[in-house]
């Protein structure tokens, strides 16, 4: 129940709601205007003289008849063929997330049971790479891997996105398996199960709300990675993220700089599906460690 | 847990983290080391009618076959640390001689690859942390307030920045600030400029790659504090508002000092990945006012036809260092709870 003065308008409560709001307006506004825009021609969603021409699509009536046009995705899914992208993408990230996780949950598990000190230098040390910036670490792989022959493949990429991965999946997981009562694999242990078998039948069965927040974030990791699958991936394995990007220096010379919208909006829609899905979980990730630790 | 089954747990991750991110990182200290063979050189001495001329030709089947049995190069110890376009410890020097006062000695200094990419993502990140910090807890404090029916939408509407991959994020918006597009155009004909443009201008340009940033980081800090808002003990809240004190006291002495472990945590994250910008500076294609060590290093690598691994991997090893600079208060702190809790 509000009481009175709870309920009462006062100028702090009318400052917050309009920060919030003006802030919501500058989240949301810019990938509303581009997911509108990309059904329009160039013309339209470049409308210097008048910028209703953006709303209602004026030029883009003139060349094609409607007031919608699909042609920025036919020319970038047909035409520039980024279904190969696509396709590229769900490769990449499904195997980085299954091994990413198990290798996780694995280590995590370790940390989590281990008292002894060197889990935390482990730890210590995975929070030292996790600030490695990926560039770095790049050009750290380009020499070798061109002298190996190695470069360019998906798999190649796999393995790195896992082990850029690592750290941060193993601090989360290893959070989440501190919040599993020790008892639980404990006395499966007295009951004469080995500790691997502890941990596959008593462990495994309630991990899961953990391993599905730690696998969001890993798929977040290598669906948005740009500075390791652009430098990686040769031209025929390249993934969405670095394809946009590459879209941005080629069509726009061709004037076809729809093409890219029309990309990008498509490279960003399985992300709001997947927050709209996934909201309680994406969240409560982004805070395990900090709220918990 | 027995030191065997620990061992056997901790092995597969171990192993990908030690040799895909610490052996790189030796592999790139190593390649930073050594440069480029130069070409072999021959000089042969053609005569002809008019006397004997010497003639210097590249030997290219020879440097082949030297780069194939050292693609490493050849040993430079640290030279590549303080040449032209590192360090360049030389050119200071001059820099420092010939500069008559201090604003000529920062545009000497300026003029230097290296320190223009430091300088750029030192300023991005010591004014893109601080304003995420100040914005993330206001916008967190003013979901708090929201009816609870609006504070799921809130919710999912601030995390499209964060979650959306940076390069496409900063793609949409440097579409909207383009001289013709939405945001570019209305600035146009606000300030009546028809020439106002971001690409045009390097303040210009480092003003929006700060917006850019810390559009996309603000839903992280927000989401934590908010989250840590929710902890507040409320018998607290409740002794404050009996002592008298308003809003805005409470904020400051209650809830701001329970926040405190958050804003270091927040505080760890952005730093760490502030420093490492650069996908904003592709999207912005703003390589010709603005690059950070990210963009330098890139650059390096895409070196048409001959990377240049040397400079590239000089410019990591400092990156590294800087890093390294910039997290050791928050990990000594750690490292202080940490025996702390052990005593």
């Amino acid at each position: 129940m509000a009481t009175k003065a709870e309920s009462r308008l006062t100028t702090l409560k009318v400052v917050s709601y309009a920060l919030v709001i003006i802030w919501l307006i500058i989240a949301a506004f810019p990938f509303l205007w581009t997911v509108w825009g990309s059904f329009k021609v160039q013309g339209d969603f470049f409308s210097k003289a008048d910028w209703t021409n953006a709303i209602y699509g004026i030029l883009t009536t003139r060349e094609t008849g409607g007031a919608f046009t699909l042609n920025g995705y036919y020319g970038a899914w047909i035409q520039e063929e980024f279904w190969r992208n696509v396709f590229n993408t769900l490769v990449i990230v499904f195997f980085t997330v299954c091994i990413s996780l198990t290798f996780g949950t694995l280590g995590g598990y370790a940390l989590a049971r281990s008292g002894f000190r060197y889990a935390f230098w482990v730890l210590m040390a995975a929070l030292a790479f996790r600030a490695m910036p990926h560039i770095t670490l790049v050009s750290g792989y380009m020499l070798p891997f061109f002298e190996w022959n190695i470069w360019g493949l998906k798999a190649t990429t796999v393995i790195v996105l896992v082990a850029i991965n690592q750290p941060f999946t193993l601090w989360m997981l290893h959070s989440f398996f501190l919040n599993i009562p020790k008892d639980m694999d404990e006395s499966a242990m007295v009951d004469g199960c080995t500790r691997f078998q502890a941990f596959w039948n008593v462990i495994v069965p309630v991990m899961w709300p953990g391993v599905i927040t730690t696998g969001l974030f890993s798929f977040l990791l290598a669906y948005n990675d740009y500075a390791v699958t652009s430098m990686l991936l040769s031209k025929p394995n390249e993934t969405m993220v670095p394809a946009v990007a590459s879209f941005l220096g080629s069509v726009q010379v061709q004037g076809n700089i729809m093409f890219a919208v029309a990309a990008v909006v498509s490279a960003t829609a399985p992300l709001f599906v997947l927050i709209l899905f996934f909201q309680r979980q994406i969240v409560s990730g982004l805070t395990a460690g900090a709220v918990k630790g | 847990m027995k030191h065997r089954t620990f061992f056997w747990f901790i092995l597969p991750t171990l192993s990908a983290m030690i040799l895909f991110i610490a052996l790189p990182i030796v592999s790139v200290f190593i390649q930073s080391l050594f440069v480029q063979h130069e070409q072999v050189l021959v000089v042969s001495e053609s005569c002809g009618p008019f006397g004997c001329v010497e003639e210097t030709q590249v030997d290219t089947e020879a440097t082949a076959k030297l780069r194939e049995e050292q693609p490493l190069g050849q040993f430079n110890g640290l030279a590549t640390y303080f040449d032209r376009s590192h360090l360049a410890s030389a050119e200071i020097a001059e820099v420092w001689r010939t500069s008559t006062g201090l604003s000529s000695f920062i545009d000497g200094i300026m003029d230097l690859k290296f320190y223009k990419a430091l300088v750029f993502t030192l300023t991005y990140t010591f004014v893109v942390t601080p304003l995420v910090l100040v914005f993330g807890l206001a916008v967190a404090v003013g979901v708090n307030n929201l009816p609870k029916a609006f504070r799921g939408v809130a919710i999912f509407i601030s995390l499209l920045p964060f979650l959306v991959a940076t390069i496409v994020g900063s793609m949409i918006l440097s579409w909207m600030v383009d001289g013709e597009g939405i945001i570019g155009a209305t600035l146009q004909n606000i300030f009546n400029d028809p020439s106002l443009s971001i690409k045009a201008s390097t303040p210009l340009m480092w003003i929006m790659l700060m917006v850019y940033g810390v559009w996309h980081t603000l839903p992280f800090a927000f989401i934590t504090f908010y989250a840590g808002l929710q902890t507040v003990p409320q018998d607290t809240l409740e002794a404050a508002r009996v002592d008298g004190a308003n809003k805005w006291q409470t904020m400051i002495s209650v809830v701001v000092p329970h926040l405190m472990p958050l804003v270091s945590f927040v505080t760890l994250m952005l730093l760490m990945d502030n420093f490492r910008v650069f996908e904003p500076l592709v999207s912005f294609q703003a390589e010709a006012h603005a690059q950070s060590l990210s963009t330098f290093i890139v650059s390096d690598l895409r070196e048409a036809g001959n990377p240049l691994y040397a400079s590239a991997s000089a410019t990591s090893m400092l990156t590294i260092l800087g890093v390294v600079i910039l997290l050791t208060p928050v990990l000594i702190r750690t490292w202080r709870d940490f025996t702390a809790k052990a005593h």
